[in-house]
């Protein structure tokens, strides 16, 4: 028996580049990511956070580079095995079918059970309809729903995944600061309790701050800053990222950024 | 707050079960009324009285005739909601995006050029032409800029058009306006066996997308959804067109086309049951075979003796339904 060499668990990012006409929207990047924690990226409107997580989660086309996952290269890994180690909730996402909640959800479970659903898929779909506060609301159509109930719908679809990597493209979008809060509480757990590696783009820096283990910074279709909270939650930093004055406060020993007024 | 929706879930799901036997129930009924009711006498009563001649109407022209209703309309209605989860929008079907006049032109073709070709194979040039026409309207969708819900069924209506009238021309030139026309309007009091069987071909074909159901509600999540949950997303979507493409060509070929039935039916399923497949495509399929059903005995009663064709009845009725569900959609569309 070969022994296969140790595999790198890590999402790796190798020189990706992504163009639209010519225009570079993603350029030249590569980045690891070692599986475990949470990682948030940062950055402007238009940085290419959301093009960068979408060539990763194989939806988008690469110009070049590639992306390696847990040393598979997606691009030959088999679509269905992919679907069983990495899970992707998009920015935008609009139904053009009616489904309840709970339908949604059991379809995150479609690499597993391929539509027929076992007692374990159950399992994970009332999981993770409780863990996003949707118990209650499991019957509900999702065009009868707020935003925030949909987007969380969407997230529990992604967790109902159990994959080991769960990408979110901001997904405290419409939440209010109750559901927000418990989102990154949850991505944290995921993290901590069951050892996934989640990646989140956020807005709110002090979000990124609070519950990641690292903040990837993007400008311009480029990884402008990659470290700790610690180490990105700097003045001199911040206001690179985004060319505006941020002032970091430390409240209660966790640096705060201010850029309110 | 959960208390008040959670019931309303399950209340929606018993009835769904006890829901489908007794709607089956009613459209045997249906279906069993509808075999006596015609200009030539077959009633129980005669039947019982050892009349060859009903008994040879009924097995030559009336059963084939029913079983040729209840297999079209449950077929091109769920031939509509997979097109509709293809294209991920609701207002499509074959009859409103030009895959039914493409058959026809396919079939006319074959008939001037090819016109010993047996029945299958006619069908088959039929369908591929009717998967050219529904790529054609893909094609032509991708290039259009503003893509709100109402324009895609609108740029379907205007390609069905012009092929429609290109089919019109050659139909013209070679003499065979009436086979096109009756291809192009659905009518059953044409149906007889040795005819209808093809039917029973697009009613298997049903069966798979039933069986498949949970891929062709993946599609409609879209491409990114189907391709994350890993399900091979261009397979999928070609095996939905050739089903469509298929149902279109048979249809349109033993009974004409059924304008609209593809799109009313699913549009009012989804309303009350929603869009998973698996638990809406019974529906869709009681549906369709029972709207035309009833649409077949009016187009029968209205002006008895004589018949109104169904696809007349159905352009009557599907649009007046196409409307009101357009003008409905209107407010969260802009
Ligand atoms: N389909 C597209 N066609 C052309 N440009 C695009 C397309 N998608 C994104 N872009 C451009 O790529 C850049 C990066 O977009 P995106 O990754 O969505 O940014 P972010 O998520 O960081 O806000 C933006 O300038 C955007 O306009
Ligand atoms: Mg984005």
């Amino acid at each position: 028996m070969t022994a296969p060499t140790e595999v790198r668990r890590a999402i790796a990012a190798e020189a990706l580049t992504k163009r639209y006409g010519r225009t570079v929207v993603v350029d030249d990047v590569s980045l690891e990511l070692p599986a475990g924690g949470v990682v948030s990226i940062i950055g402007p409107n238009g940085a290419g956070k959301s093009t960068l997580l979408g060539m990763v989660s194989r939806l988008l086309p690469v110009d070049a580079g590639r992306v390696v996952v847990d040393g598979d290269d997606i691009a030959r890994t088999p679509g269905d095995v992919m679907a069983r180690r990495l899970g992707v909730l998009r920015q935008d996402n609009h139904l053009a079918v009616r489904l309840t909640v709970r339908e949604l959800v059991t379809f995150g479970r479609y690499p597993h059970s391929k539509g027929r659903t076992t007692a374990e898929d159950r399992r994970h779909v009332d999981a993770a309809l409780e863990y996003l506060d949707l118990t209650g609301l499991a019957g509900r159509f999702l065009d009868e729903m707020s935003g925030g109930q949909r987007q969380r719908a969407f997230v529990a679809m992604v967790l109902a995944q159990d994959t080991d990597y769960v990408l979110l493209d901001e997904p405290l979008n419409n939440l209010d600061m109750v559901h927000a809060r418990a989102m990154m509480r949850l991505a944290r757990r995921a993290a901590d309790d069951l050892g996934k590696t989640v990646v989140t783009v956020l807005h709110d820096i002090n979000f990124a701050a609070a519950w990641s283990d690292r903040v990837v910074a993007m400008k311009d279709g480029r990884v402008a800053a990659h470290g700790t909270p610690a180490e990105i939650m700097r003045p001199d930093v911040l206001g690179a990222v985004f060319d505006m004055d941020v002032a970091v406060h430390e409240i209660d020993g966790r640096p705060i950024a201010l850029y309110y007024t | 707050m959960g208390a008040t929706t959670a019931p309303a879930g399950t209340a929606s799901h018993r009835g769904a079960v006890l829901g489908i036997p007794l709607a089956l129930l009613g459209l045997a009924l249906g279906a069993v009324a509808s075999v006596f009711i015609g200009v030539s006498d077959v009633s129980p009563a005669t039947l019982w009285a050892d009349d060859g001649h009903a008994r040879q109407l009924l097995t030559v022209s009336r059963l084939p005739r029913t079983v040729a209703i209840l297999l079209a309309g449950a077929c091109t209605a769920v031939a509509g909601v997979v097109m509709q989860m293809l294209v991920r929008n609701r207002f499509v079907e074959p009859s409103t995006v030009g895959t039914s006049e493409s058959a026809a032109l396919g079939l006319l073709i074959v008939t001037i050029w090819a016109p010993g070709l047996a029945l299958p194979g006619k069908i088959g040039v039929g369908a591929v032409f009717a998967v050219a026409g529904t790529l054609l309207f893909l094609c032509v969708l991708r290039a259009v800029p503003i893509r709100s819900v109402v324009t895609v069924p609108l740029v379907g209506l205007m390609l069905g058009g012009i092929i429609g009238a290109v089919a019109a021309y050659i139909a013209f030139r070679y003499d065979l306006m009436q086979t096109l026309s009756a291809w192009l309007t659905g009518d059953f009091s044409g149906v007889t066996a040795g005819r209808y069987e093809m039917l029973w071909v697009v009613g298997a074909l049903t069966v798979v997308v039933y069986v498949l159901a949970d891929r062709f509600t993946v599609v409609g999540l879209g491409r990114d959804t189907a391709t994350a949950l890993g399900l091979g997303y261009r397979g999928v979507m070609a095996l939905g067109l050739g089903v469509v493409a298929v149902t279109s060509a048979v249809v349109v070929v033993v009974v004409g086309a059924l304008p609209f039935l593809g799109l009313v039916v699913p549009n009012v399923v989804s309303l009350l049951r929603g869009d998973n497949l698996r638990r809406s495509l019974p529906w869709v399929a009681i549906g369709g075979a029972a709207l035309v059903l009833v649409c077949d005995v009016v187009g029968r009663v209205v002006r008895y003796p004589y018949e109104i064709p169904i696809g007349v009845v159905m352009g009557v009725v599907g649009a007046a339904v196409f409307l009101w569900l357009l003008l409905r959609k209107a407010p969260d569309v802009g």
